[in-house]
This record gives C-alpha cells, sequence and structure tokens, in this order.
C-alpha cells in the first residue's frame, strides 16, 4: 500500500470514530426534534452536565465505574424529564420559537451553575481502556474512541428498533406526525414528550461520559454541542440513520481537512470545514439526506 | 349511546360557538349532523372527542354522555379509552407511517399486540384495498385510500362510537359509495353507532337513520331521515330539489327565495 493512500484512510478511519461520536451527541437532538418538533439548543450543555456529573462522582473515593455511570444516566433521565415537566410543558401550543428560546435560556443557565457548584477547573474521567493505541490496518486509535463509537453504533440499533418495530415507538412517530390525531388515537402526547426527553438524557450521559473521557471536563466540553448542527442538517433533523451518517461524514471531512489542508494554511481547517459542507447541503438538499420531505399530493 | 346534552362551546374564552346543542345517537345506527360551513358541526364533534382542548375551546355548559358516563371534561385520549373514536375531516392520515403503521398507532389503547393484530385484519377485511398498500407510507396513497385508512384506524381501537367528519370531501362520487356502502356494512356486523357529519346532504340522508340540521350554532331541525327527505325546507336547501321533487332549476327567470320555516 502507497504511503498516500495509508495517510489517506488512517485519516478516515479516526475521522469515522470521531464522528460517531459526534453522531451520539446528534441523536439526542434528533429524538427530541423527531417526538416534540422542539429544536434544542442545549444538546452541548446537557453533555457537559452528564460529564460534570460522572467526573464528581468518580472523584468520590472507591466509586466504581459503573456505578458512577448508573448514577449519571439516571440524574439525565431525571433532568430531561424534569425540563420537559417544568419548562416546556406550560409552553405546549405555543409558537415554536418560544420552546427554542427556552432551551437557549437553560444552555446558558447550564453554563453558569455548572462551573458554579463543581468549580471551574477541568476535570479528568478515566474509563478503564488503558492508553495504549489499537491498531486497525493503517491507523491507530485511541482505545477511548473506539469505545465511544462501539456505545454510539449500539445505541443506533437500538433506537432503530425502537421506532420501527416497537408499538410505542410507531406511537411516538405518530405524535411527531399529528399531535391532534394522536390523541384522538388514545395516545398521551405529553407522557411521549416527557418519554423523548428522557431519552435524549440517556443519550448525553453516555456522550458525557465518552466525550468526558477524550477532552476532560470543563465547560469547553459544551462546545461539541455546536458540532451536533452541522451533523443534523446534513443527516436530516428527524432522522436516526440520518444522524449516524451525517456523524461519519462530519467527522470524516474534518479529519481529512486536518491532515491535508493544515500544512498550508497553518491550521484550524477541521473547526469550519463541517459548517461550509453545511451551507453547501442547505442550498442543495434543505431536509437534510435523509430528512423528512413535506408530502404533498397534488 | 351517545347523548349531548344541551352544550355550550366556547373557544378563547370569548367566542361562543355551540348555542345549546342537544343530539341523541342511537346504539347500532347512523346519525346525520347537516348544516352549512361554518354551522358547528366539526365543533361539535370536537367537543364530544375532547381535541377541542387543544384549539383552546371548551364546554362550558351542558354534558356529554358515553353510555352511562360522563365524557366532558375528559382528555381526548382518555375518551378513547372509553370507546370513542374520531375520523377527522380531510383524512389527516399520519403521513410519514406506512399503511399498518398508522393502523398500529390507531390500536395504541390495546393492551396486547395480539388484539392488534387482530384489528389489522378486520381493517382488511373490510377494506382489502389497505392490504396492498400496507407497507406503503400513507401519505402518498390516494384520497379514497386515505379516507378508507383513516376509518380503519379508527376502528383499531374498537369503539363503540365513530365520530365520522365529512367522509366525502374531495372524493369522486363513485368512491363516495363505495366508502359509504362499507360504513353502513360495519355499523350492522360490528354494531357500531356513528356520528355523521356531511355536506353531502343526499348521501347522508340516505344511509342515516335519524338526522339533525344545524344552522349558527344551534339545532333547528331533527327527525327520522325518511322524514327529513320528504321536508320541503331540506329539499330546498340541502337537496336541491323544488317542492315536486324534480331538480331545480335556476334557470326559471322568476324565482322567488323561499324561506326556511324554521327561522321564523
Amino acid at each position: 500500500m502507497s504511503e498516500d493512500l495509508e495517510f489517506f484512510l488512517a485519516l478516515t478511519l479516526n475521522g469515522a470514530s470521531i464522528g460517531l461520536m459526534y453522531s451520539l451527541i446528534a441523536l439526542g437532538f434528533v429524538l427530541v426534534y423527531k417526538a416534540t418538533d422542539a429544536i434544542n439548543f442545549a444538546q452541548g450543555e446537557f453533555v457537559m452536565l452528564a460529564g460534570l456529573i460522572v467526573a464528581v462522582s468518580l472523584s468520590i473515593e472507591a466509586m466504581p465505574l459503573i456505578v458512577a455511570i448508573a448514577i449519571v444516566i439516571v440524574v439525565m433521565i431525571g433532568f430531561g424529564f424534569g425540563f420537559e415537566r417544568v419548562v416546556l410543558r406550560p409552553l405546549l401550543g405555543r409558537p415554536v420559537v418560544a420552546v427554542i428560546m427556552a432551551t437557549i435560556g437553560l444552555a446558558a443557565v447550564l453554563r453558569g451553575l455548572g462551573p458554579l457548584i463543581f468549580g471551574s477547573e477541568t476535570r479528568a474521567v478515566s474509563l478503564p481502556v488503558g492508553d495504549d493505541p489499537i491498531v486497525l490496518g493503517p491507523a491507530s486509535l485511541p482505545p477511548i474512541q473506539v469505545v465511544g463509537a462501539a456505545v454510539a453504533l449500539l445505541f443506533f440499533l437500538a433506537f432503530s428498533w425502537f421506532f420501527k418495530k416497537s408499538r410505542m415507538g410507531v406511537a411516538m412517530r405518530a405524535v411527531a406526525d399529528n399531535q391532534q390525531v394522536a390523541q384522538a388515537m388514545g395516545i398521551n402526547v405529553e407522557r411521549y414528550f416527557a418519554l423523548a426527553w428522557a431519552m435524549a438524557g440517556i443519550v448525553s450521559a453516555l456522550g458525557g461520559v465518552v466525550w468526558g473521557a477524550m477532552l476532560g471536563v470543563d465547560v469547553q466540553l459544551a462546545l461539541v454541542g455546536l458540532k451536533v448542527f452541522p451533523v443534523v442538517i446534513l443527516g436530516g433533523l428527524d432522522s436516526i440513520g440520518g444522524a449516524l451518517v451525517g456523524g461519519l461524514i462530519i467527522g470524516i471531512v474534518e479529519s481529512l481537512a486536518a491532515g491535508y489542508l493544515d500544512p498550508f494554511v497553518g491550521g484550524g481547517t477541521k473547526d469550519f470545514a463541517p459548517y461550509v459542507l453545511m451551507i453547501l447541503v442547505l442550498m442543495i438538499r434543505p431536509y437534510g439526506i435523509f430528512g423528512r420531505r413535506q408530502i404533498e399530493r397534488v | 349511546m351517545l347523548a349531548i346534552n344541551n352544550i355550550e362551546v366556547v373557544y378563547d374564552r370569548v367566542i361562543l360557538v355551540l348555542k345549546g346543542v342537544s343530539i341523541d345517537v342511537g346504539e347500532g345506527a347512523i346519525t346525520t349532523l347537516l348544516g352549512a360551513n361554518g354551522a358547528g358541526k366539526t365543533t361539535t364533534l370536537k367537543a364530544i372527542s375532547g381535541v377541542l382542548r387543544s384549539e383552546r375551546g371548551e364546554v362550558t355548559k351542558g354534558t356529554i354522555q358515553l353510555g352511562e358516563q360522563r365524557i366532558d371534561g375528559l382528555r381526548a385520549h382518555d375518551v378513547t379509552r372509553l370507546g370513542l373514536a374520531q375520523v377527522f375531516e380531510g383524512r389527516r392520515v399520519f403521513e410519514h407511517l406506512t399503511t399498518e403503521e398508522n393502523l398500529i398507532a390507531g390500536g395504541h389503547v390495546q393492551k396486547h399486540g395480539a388484539s392488534v393484530k387482530q384489528g389489522i385484519e378486520l381493517v382488511y377485511s373490510y377494506f382489502s384495498r389497505l392490504r396492498e398498500r400496507r407497507h406503503q407510507q400513507s401519505g402518498y396513497l390516494s384520497g379514497g385510500e386515505q379516507q378508507m385508512l383513516a376509518i380503519g384506524r379508527a376502528l383499531m381501537s374498537q369503539p363503540k362510537v365513530v365520530l365520522l367528519d365529512e367522509p366525502s370531501l374531495g372524493l369522486a362520487p363513485m368512491l363516495v359509495e363505495e366508502i359509504f356502502g362499507i360504513v353502513s356494512r360495519l355499523v350492522k356486523q360490528e354494531n357500531l353507532s356513528v356520528l355523521l357529519v356531511e355536506q353531502n346532504a343526499t348521501m347522508a340522508l340516505a344511509v342515516a337513520d335519524h338526522g339533525y340540521v344545524m344552522e349558527n350554532g344551534r339545532i333547528v331541525l331533527e327527525g327520522p331521515a325518511e322524514k327529513l327527505r320528504s321536508n320541503s325546507d331540506i329539499k330546498e336547501f340541502y337537496l336541491g330539489l323544488n317542492e315536486g321533487g324534480a331538480r331545480k332549476s335556476y334557470h326559471d327567470t322568476k324565482h322567488y327565495k323561499r324561506r326556511k320555516r324554521w327561522l321564523s
């Protein structure tokens, strides 16, 4: 294999594993949008909060990792649930902008309260995965990336099954399609909204664990949430498969940009390449690769 | 089966839409509610099914009873659980779900997956065209198929009473006849009670057992369907016939506007 090709493959694999981790966070966003039509601008802050919780609980002496993860999952489910119940439910039936503003407000509150309560130093989350890179063909990946990618894939399989095959999943899609009619089918719409937020909580909890382990936990962790937007716009705001593919594409584009363009311009292309791609996608397919099109019969 | 006693409905706390409406829907029968646009027919249905709330409407006076149970004030999903289903005006299928997924969502109140499967088979036995389209996205079905799906979906909760809102809307006359034929069969074989809202008065009075006429949020006329069919006001204003029963001609140069007797 030529060196060029090897370099390309290494970048691609690295990008793909990071991309899957982006998908994991994007999944939380998609779950909420799909069921409730709400755009959650606080997705990154959800992840940051989860990271903080897991880091703090791990700093307690002799806390087993598995318990810490259980704690963060439970807390994040409660948090998603509570946010829906207390803040969003009174906004039901209001313009969608009201919900968007509420999530932006929540983002600011979390970014302020997190450091206020837990301190602003960067905390480490250490997972027992070792530091020796895992060699995959031409690429050698940090083990945490491989774990993160595996977790993401697992969640995707689980949620795809849920929405396609289970009666609850079908009901949730029905709610997304038309709330009023769903009500008349005996579906308790509010309960499904709460469920969607709780599921977003679970996804964010795991996102917080793997991203926290990779980057360390402080307020900056919330910034990975920004990457959610190119991912979901590329894949389609309401498509689970779209979040997966969008994440992969964004991860790979980022990694390739960093590998090939950075040497010429002195770095930084990684950070804006995804957004350039996002703008292109918006011009060509505004509903994303797998997004739901408005059906119009004539 | 379903009794509506003198209800008033207010939207946004100020707009009085229904001004004392009473309707009785007999068991195993089709009752029709006729009226012009804006008379309050759909609002009446929404008040019964409880979806009125999500439109900021409220039943402020009167009662609604399903069997022995009072259902005004209950939320829509609880009303469905008690055995009342609504077929919305304009079909309103879940466009992004397949035909079969629409039915599964319709059977949400069933406790067991097995009864959902049974329900789906029952629906397919009445609407065989839906079986051919079972895995197709329902947004791309034809208008007639969507109407069949909307009715089938309502049957999935095994209702005792079905509210049917303008099933003829935008459909070819042949399809309308087919759908009304199936509805009549359903009523007989599954012992359903139907409250049918229609603009197509000829069709509605042909299948219904009893009828009500609504104007401006009030019931202005009621009676057995055959009596309404022969009522001269109904003939003139809803069926487009003249006194003799012949088709009314608008070419007649001199024509006096008939005054509705019920408005005196």
